[in-house]
C-alpha cells in the first residue's frame, strides 16, 4: 500500500506557443500541407492586389465623366446615382423622411434596449410602426403623399426586408405551435399551409399575389401592388419560419413540458415562459439564415414591378449618358447586400452569446 | 371511514400503452401527513402511477380523487389539482433558461397570482431551507446534480403544496450526491407534508416511509409498514426482489 503526495499545478511548456510554431503547425506540417499553403498563397498574391487596385487605388472618386484618366472602377457613377438607389423614384424633396425614419430606427432599437418601464416600451413599440408608416406615405398631418409606386431602391428592399421578417416571426411561431397541436383541424391546416408554401417558389407567389388575386376582387377595389407583395412574403417566410421553429421544439426535453405542466402553467404560459425562449434559442442560427436568404429574395419584387435596389442598378444603366457602368453598379450592390447580411449574422451571434445559459 | 381524511384516492385506476396493459386495478388510499415509498422493478408502472396523480398520465379506467376533488380531464381541475401537488422528477427538470431564482419564482407569480416581491422573498426562504440560497442568480447548469436537485424540490415548496410526489430523485445523481438530496427529503417528511416517493433508497424508506408499497407488472403486490415490509416479506416476488437489490 502506498499514499501519494497532492501535486501542484505547473503551468504548459512554452514551445507550443508563437507565431513560428503557428505556422509550422497550421501551414506547413508536412508536404501536402505545404503545397496547399503556397498554392493558396499564389492565388491570393495574383487576385488580391489588381482587385484592390481596381476597387481603389485606380479608381475616380471624384470629377465628372470627362475626367477620368485611370481605368480602374468609376465610382462617380454610383456617387452621381447614389440617390435614386437608395430611394428610388421617390420625391427628391421629401427625401428627409424616410430619412428620417432610418435615424427613427435607430433610437427605436436603443430606447428600447436601454428603457426599464415597460409600458413605455409597449406605447414605443406600438407607435413606431405607425409614425414610420406615416411619415414614408405620408397623407396624414399635411404630410404629401407618396404612393407606393414612387417608394424603390434600398429603401423598399429595406421595408420588404423588415416587414417580412418581422410579420412573419408571430405567424411562424403560431404555424409551428398549430403543427405539433393535438387539436387534428389545426393540425391539418397548418401542416397543409406549411407544405402547400414551401412546395412553390417565391416568385409564384408574387405573381398570384399580383396578378391572380386581383381578378377575385370586383373593378374599383385597388389592392396595393405592394402590399400585396409584402402579404406574399410575408406567408412565405412564415411557412419556413415555422419549419426552422419545429426544429427547435422537438429539441426540448420532454422533461421541461412536463415541469412546466405539473407546476401548474397553462398551455401558453408553458410555451411562451417555458418552452419558446428554449427553442427560439436554438433556432437562432437557422432562424437568421432563413432572414438573410429572405434579405436577398425579396430583389425578386422586381418581377411584379417594384424597383429595388438591384432593379434600380438595372435601370440607371439603360440611362443614355451613363452607359457601360454595370460593373460598378453591381459591385455597389453585392456591397450593399453583404454589409446587411454580415451585420445581421453577426447580430445573431451576440444574441446567441447573451441568452446562453448552457455553458459557464 | 370518512372518505375526508385520505388525501389521495385511487380507486381501481387502469392504464394502458396502446394494448398494453400498464396499471391493473391499482387502489391506493392515502391519509394527510401520510409518507408512502413505492419501489419496484423497472418497468412495473410505479413512475407512472404517482403520474396520473397531477395529470402527466392519463389513464382509461377508475377513479382519482386528491382531496375532495376528482382528477377528470378538465384544463381547469387539473390545473387546480397541479396547483396543489408538487413533483420533483428523477432528471430534475429546472428550466435551464431561467437563473435558480426565477425557476422559483415563475409558478407562484404565474399561477398563483402573488405579487413578485413576496414571490421572490418565498423563493429565497425556501432557497435556504434547502441551502442553497447562495447560488440564487446562478443558471441551473452551473450547480451539481445535487444541488440541482434541491432546487427543484424548494421550486415545490414555492407554492406551498399539500402533497409532494417523488419520482426516484436520486436515480440521476452522483453517488456523493445522494444524500444531501435525502437529507433535504427527511426534513421535509418530519414536517408532516403528505409524500409519495418512488425510489430504491431503501435506507430512506425504513427512517421515513409510514408505508412501502412493491409493485411489479402494473399492480400492487404487497405493502406494509417498513419494518415488516423489509423484514417478513410474504409474497415470492417481493423476496426476490429484496434479495437482488440488498444483496451486495
Amino acid at each position: 500500500m502506498a499514499i501519494y503526495d497532492i501535486k501542484e499545478a505547473k503551468p504548459a511548456p512554452i514551445n507550443n506557443r508563437g507565431l513560428v510554431f503557428w505556422l509550422r503547425k497550421n501551414l506547413f506540417s508536412d508536404i501536402k500541407n505545404s503545397l496547399l499553403s503556397l498554392f493558396c498563397i499564389y492565388f491570393l498574391f495574383i487576385t488580391v492586389p489588381p482587385a484592390l487596385d481596381w476597387l481603389i487605388f485606380s479608381a475616380t472618386w471624384s470629377g465628372s465623366q470627362e475626367d477620368i484618366v485611370k481605368d480602374g472602377a468609376r465610382w462617380i457613377f454610383i456617387i452621381e446615382k447614389f440617390d435614386q438607389f437608395i430611394y428610388g423614384f421617390y420625391p427628391e424633396n421629401l427625401h428627409w423622411r424616410p430619412l428620417f425614419v432610418a435615424a427613427l430606427t435607430v433610437a427605436f432599437v436603443a430606447s428600447v434596449k436601454l428603457l426599464n418601464n415597460i409600458k413605455l416600451k409597449i406605447v414605443i413599440i406600438l407607435l413606431y410602426p405607425f409614425v414610420s408608416i406615416v411619415f414614408i406615405h405620408g397623407g396624414l398631418f399635411g404630410l404629401e403623399t407618396v404612393e407606393t409606386n414612387k417608394w424603390g431602391g434600398l429603401m423598399l428592399t429595406v421595408i420588404v426586408a423588415a416587414v417580412g421578417i418581422i410579420a412573419s416571426f408571430p405567424i411562424g411561431i403560431l404555424l409551428a405551435l398549430g403543427r405539433q397541436s393535438n387539436m387534428p383541424i389545426v393540425k391539418t391546416l397548418c401542416v397543409g399551409f406549411i407544405e402547400f408554401v414551401r412546395g412553390v417558389p417565391l416568385i409564384t407567389i408574387l405573381f398570384m399575389a399580383s396578378v391572380v388575386l386581383p381578378l377575385f376582387f370586383h373593378d374599383g377595389i385597388d389592392f396595393d401592388k405592394l402590399l400585396r407583395a409584402l402579404i406574399g412574403i410575408t406567408l412565405f417566410q412564415a411557412a419556413y419560419i415555422a419549419e426552422v421553429v419545429r426544429g427547435g421544439l422537438q429539441a426540448i426535453p420532454k422533461g421541461q413540458y412536463e415541469a412546466s405542466e405539473s407546476l401548474g402553467l397553462s398551455y401558453w404560459q408553458g410555451m411562451i415562459l417555458i418552452i419558446l425562449p428554449q427553442a427560439l434559442k436554438i433556432s437562432i442560427p437557422n432562424l437568421v439564415g432563413s432572414f438573410i436568404s429572405l434579405f436577398k429574395d425579396t430583389t425578386l419584387v422586381l418581377i411584379i414591378g417594384l424597383f429595388d435596389i438591384l432593379a434600380m442598378v438595372t435601370l440607371t444603366n439603360s440611362d443614355s449618358n451613363w452607359l457601360g457602368y454595370e460593373v460598378e453598379g453591381y459591385v455597389f450592390v453585392t456591397f450593399i447586400y453583404w454589409i446587411f447580411c454580415f451585420s445581421m449574422s453577426q447580430y445573431s451571434k451576440s444574441v446567441e452569446r447573451r441568452f446562453n445559459t448552457e455553458l459557464k | 371511514m370518512s372518505t375526508n381524511e385520505f388525501m389521495i384516492r385511487m380507486e381501481n385506476v387502469n392504464k394502458w400503452y396502446g394494448d398494453f396493459h400498464v396499471l391493473k386495478d391499482v387502489n391506493l388510499n392515502v391519509k394527510k401527513g401520510e409518507k408512502v415509498v413505492i419501489c419496484g422493478p423497472s418497468g412495473s408502472g410505479k413512475s407512472t402511477t404517482i403520474r396520473c396523480l397531477n395529470h402527466l398520465e392519463k389513464f382509461q379506467q377508475g377513479k382519482i380523487f386528491i382531496g375532495e376533488t376528482e382528477l377528470i380531464e378538465d384544463v381547469k381541475i387539473v390545473r387546480h389539482i397541479r396547483s396543489k401537488v408538487g413533483m420533483v422528477f428523477q432528471h430534475f427538470n429546472l428550466f435551464p433558461h431561467l437563473s435558480v431564482l426565477e425557476n422559483l419564482v415563475i409558478a407562484p407569480t404565474w399561477v398563483h397570482k402573488k405579487p413578485r416581491k413576496e414571490a421572490i422573498e418565498t423563493a429565497m426562504y425556501y432557497l435556504d431551507r434547502v441551502k442553497i440560497s447562495d447560488q440564487a442568480n446562478k443558471y441551473p447548469n452551473q450547480l451539481s446534480g445535487g444541488q440541482q436537485q434541491r432546487v427543484a424540490v424548494a421550486r415545490c415548496l414555492c407554492f406551498n403544496p399539500e402533497i409532494m410526489l417523488f419520482d426516484e430523485p436520486t436515480s440521476a445523481l452522483d453517488p456523493e450526491m445522494v444524500s444531501e438530496v435525502l437529507d433535504v427529503m427527511v426534513e421535509l417528511a418530519d414536517e408532516g407534508i403528505t409524500m409519495i416517493c418512488v425510489t430504491h433508497e431503501m435506507g430512506f424508506a425504513k427512517k421515513v416511509a409510514d408505508r412501502v408499497i412493491f409493485m411489479d407488472g402494473g399492480q400492487i403486490i404487497e405493502e406494509n409498514e417498513p419494518h415488516t415490509f423489509f423484514e417478513q416479506p410474504e409474497s415470492d416476488r417481493l423476496k426476490l426482489f429484496l434479495d437482488q437489490i440488498l444483496s451486495h
